[in-house]
C-alpha cells in the first residue's frame, strides 16, 4: 500500500530546517485501520500530510522515499507512484480530512454543490443525476439524512458537517483514508457517532483508514494498529490491543499509566518536563532526559524501531 | 464567616442572552434556575458538561465576569453581585476568588514576561509591599506547584509548554491565600502526558492550603479522579449530581448514562463495535 | 534587534530614508538660510537656477531653494503637531470607549461617526474663508486636529473591544490591577506597532489638507508651506510663463515626501498585522 522508508520531511523556518517527520519508516497495509498517537508537535500531522503526497508547499522531503501501490480495479493493474506523484491520486485513490474541516465549507453553496464539485471527472462522468442518486443512497447506508445535500453548512451542526465531509472522502471508495484529527473539538457523544461512522465505512470498503489524534481512548477504540509518535519519530508501533496490554516503549507506558480511569482513584501521574525542540533535537533517544530508565547509552545512540515480537515493534535500548 | 456557612451558595441562578440584532426577540437561557452549595470545607467541587450546556457562563459568573439575569451567588456571606450594602468590594473579592483560564497561551500578554502577573498579584493583592517581599511570595507561590522562580524569571509565554503554564497560573491564583479557585477547562489545552500533574496539584492545594475549587470540565475521568462532588449539567441546568462513586455506579439520569457510555475509556470496549 | 528585523522590508528603509532626507532639509537647512526667505525683492527676480540661487528665484525676489527648505520644515511640523495631537486624542478616546462601554462608549461613538460622516473639506473651505487672512498655521491645526482624531479613534476602540474579553486582561484583573494599569500595561503594546503607522499617515494627511486649502488661496498666505508656494507660483503665473523652478520644486517635493511617508506607513501596517492577525 503506502511505504515510508526513512522518511525526514519538515518545514523551511527562520531558524532552519526543522524535520517534523525524522527517520520515520512505515507501512500502511490494505484493509487496516491505523492509528498515529502523539501530543503536540509531535510530527502526527506531518506524518499524515507526508502519506498524502502534500509536498510543494511549505512541506518539503528531504529525504528517503514515499511509494504507494494501488491496485486499479478498472484496469485490472497495480499503478505505483512516488511521494511527489501521489497528488495525482487525489480524490481518486486517496482522501484526506483535514483537521478541523468542518469549518471550511464554502458557505454560500449547498451541500450538495460542493460534493459533486469534489468528484473527481471519471465519476462526474456517469451523469448528474445518477451520481446524485448514488450519494443519496450512499447517505442513507450511513444513516446520514438525504436532507443534509439541500442544506447550507451554517445549517447543519459541527458533528453533522463532519459527518458530511466524511461521507464526501470516502464517496468514492478511495482506497486509502487519511483523517487528522477528525473529532477533536466535538463533544463526546457526537465524537462517539464519527468514530464508529468511520469505522463501518472502513469494514464496508476494506479500504485503508489513517486516523491521527491526541486521545489513546479514540485509539483504543477503533484502530487495529497503533503507532506511537514523540518528536519527529515513532517510537512504538503494533497491534493496538497489544500496545495497550503490554506498553515497551516508558513513554507509551507512562502515557497509558498517566490516563484515569472512571472507576478507581488510584494516583496518576504525568511526565514531567517536555518534548524537545524539533527545530534542535538531542543526540540519541529523544526521549531520554524525561525517561527514568535512561542510561549514557541513550544519550548518544539514537534507538531504532525493531520488531521485539510479532509485528509489535519498539525504539528503546531496553525493551 | 462562620464555620457552618457554606462557601459558595447559588440559588436559582439564571442567564439569558439575547441573539440576533436590536429587534430580534430570540433568547438563549444559557443557565437555567441553577442551585449549587460548595460546604466550608476544601472541597473539589467538578461541574461536568458538553459545550453549550452553561457550564463556562456558570464560571463567568462565580468570577463576577457576566451578570446573572436572576438568582443570586454568596460567597460566605457576602453576595457576589449585591446591593450597595452587600457587594463585596473589587479588592476584596479578588482575595476571595482566583481564576484559571482555559487556554494557557491566551492568558498572558505575549508583550510582557510571564512573572509580571506574578509580581504584580503579589504587589496588589498578596502581603507584599516593596520588591524583596514580593520576589519571595513569587518564589514561595512558584515552588508550591514545582517550579523554580529562576527557571521563570524574564521569560515570554512562547517559551512554556501549555502544562507550565497552567502551573504558573495556579502558583499566581495562590498568592492571594483565595478561599475558592475557578478552574475553567484548565487541562482540555494541555498535553495528556503534562494533564494529571495539574490535576494532582489541585487535590494537593486543597488538603495542604485548605483552598476549594470549582473545577469545569467536559472529562468525566479526570472528574472522577479529582472531584468531592460531581455535578453534571446539559442546556443550561443541573441534570445529576452527587458523590463521584454514587453518580459512576447508580446513575439517575439518562444524560449521564450517555456521557458514561460515549467516553472512549481504555479497557472497556464499545459493546456497538462488535456489531460492526 | 528590532533595527535589524527592519532592515528587511524595502518600504521600510525606503520610506524612512527619504523622510530622513526631508526631514534634514526642513529642520536644519533652515538655520543656514542667509536672511528670511519669505521676505520679497531680497534678490533679482526671476533667475534661472544657478550656483548662487540653486532653484533660481520667485516672481517677488525670493530664492527659492530657502524658501522650499523653510516650506518642507513648516509642512513638516505641522502634520506632526496634527498626527501627534489627533492620535493622541483618538487612542484615549478609543481606549475610553471600547473598554468602558455602555453610556460613555454610546456618546464617544456617536461623536466619531458623526465626525467622520460630515464631509470635511466644505467645511473647511468654509471656516478657512471665515478665518480668511486671520488664518495661522495654528488654527489651522487645530481644525485638522478636530477632523482627524475619530479616524484612529474608531480603529482603537475597535481594538479595544475585541481585547476586553481576552484571557489575560482578565488575568491583569484578577492579578488586582487598576483600569488604567490595564490600559497601559495589558491593551496598549497591542497599538504600538499600529500607532506609529497611523501616525506617520496622519502627517499625510495632515500636510496633504493644508496644501490643498493652500492652493486654492485659503492657508496662512504669509507662512512658507509647501502649498503656499504652490499657491503663490501659480498666482503669479508660474506655469503660464513657463517658470517651471519655481512651481516644480514643491510640487515635486510635495509628491515625494507623500511617497515617503507612504512607504513608511504601509511598511510599519504590515508589520502591525503581522504580529496582530497574522
Amino acid at each position: 500500500m503506502i511505504h515510508l522508508n526513512n522518511v525526514r520531511a519538515g518545514y523551511s523556518t527562520a531558524d532552519g530546517f526543522v524535520a517534523a517527520v525524522d527517520g520515520v519508516s512505515l507501512q500502511v497495509e490494505d484493509n487496516e485501520i491505523l492509528g498515529v498517537a502523539g501530543e503536540s508537535g509531535c510530527g502526527k500531522s506531518t506524518l499524515l500530510k507526508v502519506l498524502y503526497g502534500h509536498f510543494g508547499g511549505s512541506l518539503s522531503l528531504a529525504s528517503g522515499s514515499v511509494h504507494a501501490e494501488f491496485y486499479d480495479a478498472e484496469s485490472g493493474e497495480t499503478v505505483t507512484h512516488e511521494g511527489h506523484q501521489l497528488h495525482k491520486l487525489w480524490w481518486r485513490k486517496l482522501s484526506y480530512i483535514p483537521q478541523g474541516s468542518m469549518s471550511v465549507m464554502n458557505p454560500v453553496a449547498r451541500i450538495e454543490a460542493q460534493l459533486i464539485e469534489a468528484l473527481p471527472p471519471a465519476i462526474l462522468q456517469r451523469g448528474g443525476n445518477s451520481v446524485l442518486e448514488e450519494i443519496k443512497s450512499f447517505l442513507s447506508e450511513l444513516n446520514l439524512p438525504v436532507s443534509v445535500l439541500k442544506a447550507y453548512p451554517h445549517q447543519l451542526s459541527g458533528g453533522m458537517r463532519q459527518r458530511v465531509m466524511i461521507a464526501m472522502a470516502c464517496f468514492f471508495y478511495p482506497s486509502l483514508v487519511l483523517a487528522d484529527e477528525p473529532t477533536t473539538a466535538l463533544d463526546v457523544v457526537v465524537q462517539k457517532n464519527i468514530l464508529l461512522l468511520l469505522k463501518t465505512i472502513q469494514r464496508r470498503q476494506k479500504n485503508a483508514l489513517v486516523i491521527v489524534s491526541h486521545d489513546l481512548g479514540v485509539h483504543y477504540q477503533v484502530t487495529d494498529r497503533i503507532a506511537i509518535a514523540y518528536a519527529g519519530k515513532i517510537v512504538e508501533i503494533g497491534p493496538t490491543r497489544e500496545v495497550f496490554a503490554n506498553p515497551l516503549h516508558p513513554y507509551t507506558r507512562a502515557l497509558i499509566e498517566s490516563l484515569p480511569r472512571l472507576g478507581e482513584r488510584s494516583l496518576r501521574r504525568g511526565i514531567e518536563g517536555r518534548p524537545p525542540d524539533l527545530a534542535s533535537p538531542p543526540t540519541g533517544c529523544r526521549f531520554a532526559q524525561r525517561c527514568s530508565k535512561s542510561e549514557d547509552i541513550c544519550r548518544q545512540i539514537s534507538p531504532e524501531l525493531i520488531d521485539r515480537t510479532q509485528k509489535h515493534a519498539v525504539a528503546c535500548h531496553f525493551s | 464567616m462562620s464555620p457552618t456557612d457554606p462557601l459558595l451558595e447559588i440559588s436559582g441562578l439564571s442567564k439569558v442572552f439575547r441573539r440576533g440584532g436590536l429587534f430580534s426577540r430570540e433568547r438563549i437561557k444559557a443557565v437555567d434556575d441553577l442551585s449549587l452549595v460548595l460546604p466550608n470545607k476544601p472541597s473539589v467541587c467538578a461541574v461536568v458538561g458538553e459545550s453549550g450546556s452553561g457550564k463556562t457562563t456558570l464560571a463567568r459568573m462565580i468570577l463576577r465576569l457576566e451578570k446573572p439575569s436572576s438568582g443570586r451567588i454568596m460567597i460566605g456571606r457576602s453576595n457576589v453581585f449585591g446591593g450597595d450594602t452587600n457587594r463585596l468590594p473589587d479588592l476584596d473579592f479578588r482575595r476571595l476568588v482566583q481564576p484559571i483560564f482555559q487556554n494557557p497561551f491566551e492568558s498572558y500578554s505575549i508583550h510582557l514576561p510571564v512573572d509580571f502577573y506574578l509580581y504584580r498579584t503579589a504587589i496588589n493583592l498578596g502581603q507584599a509591599t516593596e520588591l524583596e517581599d514580593a520576589r519571595s511570595v513569587v518564589d514561595e507561590a512558584l515552588q508550591s506547584v514545582g517550579l523554580e522562580l529562576e527557571r521563570v524569571q524574564g521569560k515570554y509565554v512562547h517559551q512554556f509548554s501549555g502544562g507550565e503554564l497552567q502551573r504558573i497560573a495556579i502558583a499566581r491564583a495562590l498568592i492571594p491565600k483565595p478561599r475558592l479557585i475557578v478552574a475553567d477547562e484548565p487541562v482540555s489545552m494541555v498535553d495528556a502526558s503534562l494533564r494529571m500533574t495539574i490535576v494532582n496539584l489541585f487535590d494537593e492545594i486543597r488538603k495542604t492550603l485548605g483552598i476549594s475549587f470549582v473545577y469545569i470540565t467536559h472529562d468525566l475521568s479526570t472528574a472522577y479522579y479529582v472531584a468531592d462532588q460531581i455535578v453534571i449539567m446539559s442546556q443550561g441546568q443541573i441534570v445529576e449530581r452527587g458523590e463521584p462513586g454514587q453518580l459512576i455506579e447508580a446513575p439517575n439520569h439518562q444524560y449521564t448514562r450517555i456521557l458514561m457510555d460515549a467516553m472512549p475509556q481504555i479497557g472497556v470496549r464499545w459493546p456497538e463495535l462488535d456489531t460492526l | 534587534m528590532v533595527m535589524l528585523r527592519t532592515l528587511n522590508s524595502p518600504r521600510i528603509v525606503g520610506g524612512f530614508l527619504i523622510l530622513l532626507t526631508f526631514i534634514v532639509m526642513g529642520a536644519v537647512l533652515p538655520w543656514f538660510a542667509p536672511a528670511d526667505p519669505r521676505a520679497w525683492q531680497s534678490y533679482p527676480r526671476n533667475l534661472q537656477p544657478s550656483v548662487q540661487h540653486l532653484m533660481g528665484t520667485t516672481n517677488l525676489g525670493q530664492d527659492i531653494f530657502w524658501l522650499l527648505s523653510w516650506a518642507i520644515g513648516n509642512s513638516l511640523l505641522l502634520g506632526a503637531i496634527v498626527a501627534f495631537f489627533s492620535t493622541l486624542i483618538g487612542v484615549i478616546a478609543g481606549l475610553i470607549a471600547g473598554f468602558k462601554g455602555g453610556f460613555v462608549d454610546r456618546v464617544l461613538s456617536f461623536l466619531m461617526d458623526a465626525t467622520i460622516a460630515i464631509p470635511s473639506l466644505p467645511i473647511l473651505i468654509l471656516m478657512a474663508s471665515i478665518l480668511k487672512g486671520k488664518a495661522t498655521l495654528f488654527s489651522i491645526s487645530l481644525i485638522l486636529i478636530a477632523f482627524n482624531w475619530p479616524f484612529p479613534g474608531r480603529q482603537v476602540r475597535s481594538v479595544a473591544l475585541s481585547m476586553r474579553n481576552r484571557e489575560f486582561v482578565y488575568l491583569a484583573w484578577f492579578s488586582g490591577e487598576s483600569f488604567k494599569n490595564i490600559l497601559l500595561s495589558q491593551i496598549f503594546p497591542y497599538l504600538r506597532t499600529w500607532s506609529t503607522a497611523n501616525f506617520i499617515n496622519t502627517v499625510l494627511v495632515g500636510i496633504a489638507v493644508e496644501s490643498s486649502l493652500a492652493v486654492i488661496g485659503l492657508s496662512s498666505a504669509d507662512e512658507a508651506t509647501l502649498g503656499t508656494m504652490i499657491y503663490w507660483a501659480i498666482k503669479y503665473q508660474a506655469i503660464l510663463s513657463e517658470r517651471w523652478w519655481w512651481i516644480g520644486p514643491p510640487v515635486v517635493a510635495i509628491i515625494l515626501l507623500f511617497v515617503g511617508l507612504f512607504l513608511l506607513a504601509s511598511g510599519l501596517e504590515r508589520r502591525s498585522q503581522k504580529a496582530r492577525g497574522r
